[in-house]
């Protein structure tokens, strides 16, 4: 009824072919940006912030990247924790010994730099495949952070093996270290997810895309088609590994302020991020917004109805929270094996229809 | 979107919360995880005493305590949603009991202003009171506690330790590593040779760790280990017959539930302690007055436990320099910028520990605008399998302030240049 194509009349290829041809979708979409850009920074606080949408929003960004890497070129990896741990060494480096350098340039440094050492992990990818492959990443992710653990020159010799944000400002105003405010904090990550989910959308719409799509499918058809599976899969490797490395250089200097590598960066948080692609949705955007969302804000949720409202004990609060988010990950793998993102197809085509499906 | 739904939920969740006016002492506790073992007695001793005040003083200073807990699991992300949960309801003090978490806290504390109390972990230059404004960890570190080892040992190797191989063994996190600045300058004055053999977290599997310490048959292993790291260290100390006497534990790795899986094999283990563990007083109160009312944190079993009694030694800390602060502002009703001059003006005194009924469970302190960090004292103390107790060893014994004083200059002097802080309490 009030979704539908009928009246949206295209005079263009442009039209035609824009991301969201549907009005009321495109409208929606609007609607969301307005929100997170002219209504949330002035509402949030502190808790809103720190407990909720910043790391939504940076686990959203380590989601797209991962999903560029497994949903679009079929590459399977374990090592996103390893290369999240290269973008906040990297950004931690950057920030302390150029200490003049802005704290966009050291963020954008560090998706770089993980850039590079994702395409040199990712080089045995053309060689092995699938499960073989899983094995190699993993092999990354233990080999990093062992590294980061090991070599002192990573965190400046600290007596701990602390890295910690120093303070760091945009515009005047402080987004890293104490007395950040809330709304800048959420901003700067706002910011990075909103550019670099737009930059995903179009690069998987074109001809990059299109090649990574062609080597998921079938690598051998994709090559005898004139697909170049050495630059498909290595760009892939390197833009997935850039948008990590800028998830990971975000969460060390915005979200947490401080990291030990083997704690912020293990092997769980590897399976974390790839648990919220499969369950958003593999070679999806949205998918990747909304597996973020269903694993960072359902414990939060649950905890806070069970422990605030509920008045349930912690320990018991956190062991039911561990049930009921797993029974609801089978539970939904179940019902769509796709993910989130194909319920949310699925919903609009019975909305299209809607009220009359036949 | 279902994105935006679930916050909307989550504020209907958050707006009940209760109303303020009690003295407000959260507990980041850790009751799930690897790290379980030690976090659900400390916090049922941090609880208890709390409700110990409540229902046998009236509360503290006449107002009643409240002890919002909060799980962490001791994951960092957790905690940092744990102290933004409850900050805005008051919060006096915080006491994470996870070194990770401290790192997080510290620059938050800073910024808004409530004290952070990390007894014998954490960030050891927070000591440094001149740099920590809001931070504090008396009354010991793990500066302290790595020089107290030394020192013991040299009591027991005729006051020298020339030649001798010293093995540490650490949890690889920022926990296990902070002594090793420590025992490295010592290994230069005394002259032992120190090894280090890292263990990754959480610690279940350290066949080849001591493998190595079998190859190099070290004279004495110091452990720095945490949770299920301890037990599996004690029992591969037993299966390569390594001399329990000869193996010292931190005073984190020192409680009963780390012993007590190897049996009568961890007969003779020593550990460090910054409390004395003996059957107080005040336990009797806590059974009287919480326990067999059914109001205890836990089941009531780990009364007098170590962990226990230490974290009955932490809110104790809490509360009394609560109640300095009351003295000193003469309002009963505090806020975090009294406490925290409450804290620095704390002075534990034998007469005070005595009259709360837990006579010498700390060493006598006093804390001050420059010194944060207490005496750094600690006791060492040795398993008896047979009997199933703690028996200390030593009296309280005091770092090397030599050595660790210069460390906790420059360290703090680090962090003050890196954040652009000018030293006070001049």
């Amino acid at each position: 009824m009030f979704y539908r194509e009928a009246g949206d009349f295209k005079t263009s290829y442009r039209d035609d072919s824009q991301t969201f041809p549907i009005g009321f979708d495109r409208y929606r979409y609007y609607a969301v940006l307005v929100l997170a850009f002219a209504v949330v920074p002035f509402v949030i606080d502190d808790y809103w912030a720190s407990a909720i949408f910043v790391p939504f929003l940076i686990y959203a960004i380590a989601a797209i990247g991962l999903n560029i890497l497994v949903g679009y070129c079929g590459q399977l990896s374990l090592g996103t924790g390893g290369f999240m741990a290269v973008g906040a060494y990297a950004c931690y480096k950057l920030m302390t010994a150029f200490p003049d350098l802005n704290i966009v340039v050291c963020i954008l440094g560090g998706g770089l730099v993980t850039a590079a050492v994702g395409v040199l992990f990712g080089l045995p990818s053309l060689r092995i495949k699938g499960f073989y492959l899983a094995v190699a990443t993993l092999a990354a992710q233990f080999f990093l952070v062992w590294l980061f653990n090991k070599v002192p020159w990573f965190y400046n010799y600290s007596a701990s093996g602390q890295i910690s944000a120093p303070a760091r400002s945009v515009f005047g105003l402080p987004v890293t270290g104490p007395g950040v405010e809330a709304w800048a904090q959420y901003m700067i990550c706002l910011v990075f997810a909103v550019v670099l989910a737009w930059a995903a959308r179009n690069l998987t719409r074109g001809t990059v895309g299109r090649s990574w799509m062609a080597i998921r499918d079938m690598d051998i058809a994709a090559e005898i088609i004139g697909v170049n599976p050495l630059k498909a899969k290595l760009t892939a490797f390197a833009v997935s590994s850039f948008y990590i490395g800028i998830a990971g250089a975000l969460f060390f200097a915005v979200y947490l302020g401080a990291v030990e590598v083997g704690e912020a960066f293990g092997i769980q948080k590897s399976f974390l991020i790839l648990f919220m692609i499969i369950i958003g949705g593999l070679g999806s955007i949205f998918g990747s917004f909304a597996g973020a969302a269903f694993l960072v804000l359902l414990p939060v949720l649950l905890k806070n109805v069970l422990v605030g409202t509920l008045g349930w004990p912690t320990d018991l609060t956190a062991h039911v929270q561990l049930m009921i988010v797993g029974a609801l990950i089978i539970g939904f793998l179940i019902a769509e094996p796709h993910g989130l993102a194909q319920l949310w197809r699925i919903g609009k085509e019975k909305l299209r229809l809607w009220p009359f499906p036949h | 979107m279902t994105t935006r739904l679930a916050p909307l939920a989550l504020c209907a969740a958050l707006a009940a919360g209760p109303a303020l006016a009690d003295l407000v002492f959260p507990d980041l506790s850790y009751r799930t995880g690897p790290f379980a073992a030690g976090g659900i007695p400390f916090s049922d001793g941090y609880q208890d005493y709390f409700t110990l005040m409540n229902e046998r003083d009236g509360g503290i200073g006449g107002v009643k305590a409240r002890v919002p807990e909060c799980e962490t699991a001791y994951n960092t992300e957790k905690g940092v949603e744990c102290y933004e949960a409850t900050k805005g309801d008051g919060a006096l003090i915080y006491q994470p009991l996870s070194t990770g978490i401290t790192y997080q806290l510290i620059p938050k504390v800073e910024a808004d202003h409530i004290p952070l109390h990390t007894m014998g972990y954490g960030r050891t230059s927070a000591a440094n009171g001149k740099v920590f404004e809001w931070v504090f960890n008396y009354p010991a570190n793990y500066w302290d506690g790595a020089s107290v080892v030394i020192k013991y040992l040299m009591d027991e190797n005729g006051g020298s330790l020339e030649g001798k191989k010293i093995t540490l063994l650490y949890h690889n996190s920022a926990y296990g590593k902070e002594p090793i600045p420590t025992l490295e300058a010592l290994s230069k004055k005394h002259g032992f040779k120190l090894t280090l053999i890292p263990v990754d977290s959480p610690g279940q599997e350290q066949k080849s760790q001591w493998l190595q310490i079998r190859r190099e048959r070290p004279d004495v292993v110091v452990m720095w280990g945490w949770g299920v790291m301890n037990q599996v260290a004690i029992q591969e100390a037993a299966n390569i017959g390594f001399p329990m006497d000869h193996f010292i534990g931190n005073w984190w790795a020192g409680a009963e539930h780390d012993v007590t899986p190897a049996g009568m094999a961890a007969d003779g283990y020593k550990a460090l302690n910054m409390n004395r563990v003996v059957d107080y007083p005040v336990f009797a109160d806590i059974r009287t007055h919480v326990v067999d009312k059914g109001l205890a944190a836990g089941d009531g079993s780990n009364v007098g436990s170590v962990l226990y009694t230490r974290g009955m030694y932490a809110a104790m800390l809490a509360v009394e320099a609560a109640k300095t602060a009351q003295e000193m502002t003469g309002t009963a009703q505090i806020d975090a910028a009294m406490m925290r001059d409450g804290m620095e003006h704390l002075e534990m005194t034998a007469a005070r520990m005595d009259a709360l009924g837990m006579p010498g469970i700390g060493p006598e302190f006093s804390v001050s605008c420059a010194d944060h960090g207490g005496s750094g004292m600690a006791i060492v103390q040795q398993w008896n399998a047979g009997d199933k107790k703690w028996v200390p060893l030593t009296d309280f014994i005091a770092p090397d302030a030599e050595v660790i004083a210069p460390l906790v200059e420059a360290d703090s002097a680090a962090f003050a240049a890196e954040n652009g802080i000018a030293p006070r309490c001049d």
